[in-house]
């Protein structure tokens, strides 16, 4: 950005900062250390969920087996395509490429409410199979310590029901830049929504990518 | 931050099929019962994708130094919140507080 002149047309950039480049490293900082608080947030769970594990690994590894992993395949694979699609629509952004921009932000939104409609679907299976101990519903379990199964599904429901949660945010937030970017906005010099958006996005997806071997893959299948 | 726009977009698809690669490794792992290199192989796919991810699709290697500061103080935070809580259940008898439910001889 060094040497380029401010664009008298709506400015993009606020009155408290000197340039854009510091109000683009403002813009990312922030972020960044509202990421760092998510950090914790699900570090907490992630501490939770392994102090249980080592409780009782092998009704852990028992109960991982009842997670679908054809379902937790595809959808990991979704969730990285949606970060490369978003981690474009940043550069065609940035690029002023409105409609490459629309588009990935478009497919963006399709990939993330696969991922939340395939989600919702597993949810019902496991509410099906008896395997959904939340809130006294009926949950049954065959094998030794039922008690510790029922623990695993709760940290299931807990940590993927979070992540959802923060999948459904960003879905919002990723259609009101939609609008912004088909009413002509977020080009060039005003792309930093997106570019924000976009890390909030991977990080969610780094937090699956921690989910899913946790949840599907622990034990031999 | 905003810089090479040209060259990244190559940067995106390599790393992605990289992912996509990461992933199938870390299934086909998962059918083979290595016992408690499982974990280890499970584990250390998890942390090279999460690398990648921060690394490229964030632009980390970017980034301005304080942002790699607030990255490197919230995984010190973690380390801190995961090596004092192991400590506590490594060395105090948590089995008898929740009557042996859990089977590790500590």
């Amino acid at each position: 950005m060094i040497g380029e002149t401010p664009t008298p047309t709506v400015s993009a950039l606020a009155h408290q900062f000197d340039d854009l480049t510091q109000q683009n490293e403002a813009d990312d900082l922030g972020m960044w250390l509202f990421l760092s608080t998510e950090l914790m947030f699900f570090g907490g769970l992630f501490l939770a969920y392994t102090v249980y594990r080592r409780q009782d690994e092998a009704t852990f590894a028992a109960a991982s087996q009842e997670l679908d992993l054809f379902w937790g395949t595809l959808n990991t694979a979704i969730l990285l395509t949606s970060s490369l699609t978003v981690a474009l629509a940043t550069h065609a952004a940035e690029s002023r490429q409105r409609q490459q921009l629309i588009g990935l932000l478009t497919a963006t939104i399709g990939l993330g409410s696969l991922f939340v409609s395939i989600k919702f679907m597993e949810y019902h299976q496991k509410y099906v199979h008896g395997l959904m101990p939340l809130g006294g519903l009926p949950f049954h379990w065959d094998g030794p310590s039922p008690a510790h199964a029922a623990l695993f599904f709760d940290l299931y429901f807990l940590m993927t029901g979070v992540h959802a949660l923060h999948m459904l945010i960003g879905l919002v937030i990723l259609l009101v830049l939609l609008v912004k970017a088909i009413r002509g906005g977020l080009l060039g010099d005003h792309a930093a929504p997106v570019r924000v958006t976009g890390l909030y996005w991977h990080f969610v997806d780094v937090v699956w990518v921690f989910l899913f071997p946790m949840l599907y893959l622990i034990g031999a299948r | 931050m905003m810089s090479s726009k040209r060259s990244e977009v190559p940067v995106y698809a390599a790393i992605y099929v990289v992912l996509l690669v990461l992933l199938a490794l870390t299934v086909e792992a998962a059918r083979h019962d290595l016992g408690e290199l499982n974990l280890v192989i499970t584990l250390s796919i998890a942390a090279a994708k999460a690398i990648l991810i921060v690394l490229f699709f964030m632009h980390v290697r970017h980034s301005t130094s304080l942002v790699k500061l607030v990255i490197a103080a919230a995984l010190l935070w973690l380390a801190i919140l995961f090596a004092l809580a192991f400590a506590d259940y490594a060395t105090r008898p948590w089995d008898l507080i929740i009557g042996g439910m859990g089977n590790n001889s500590a």
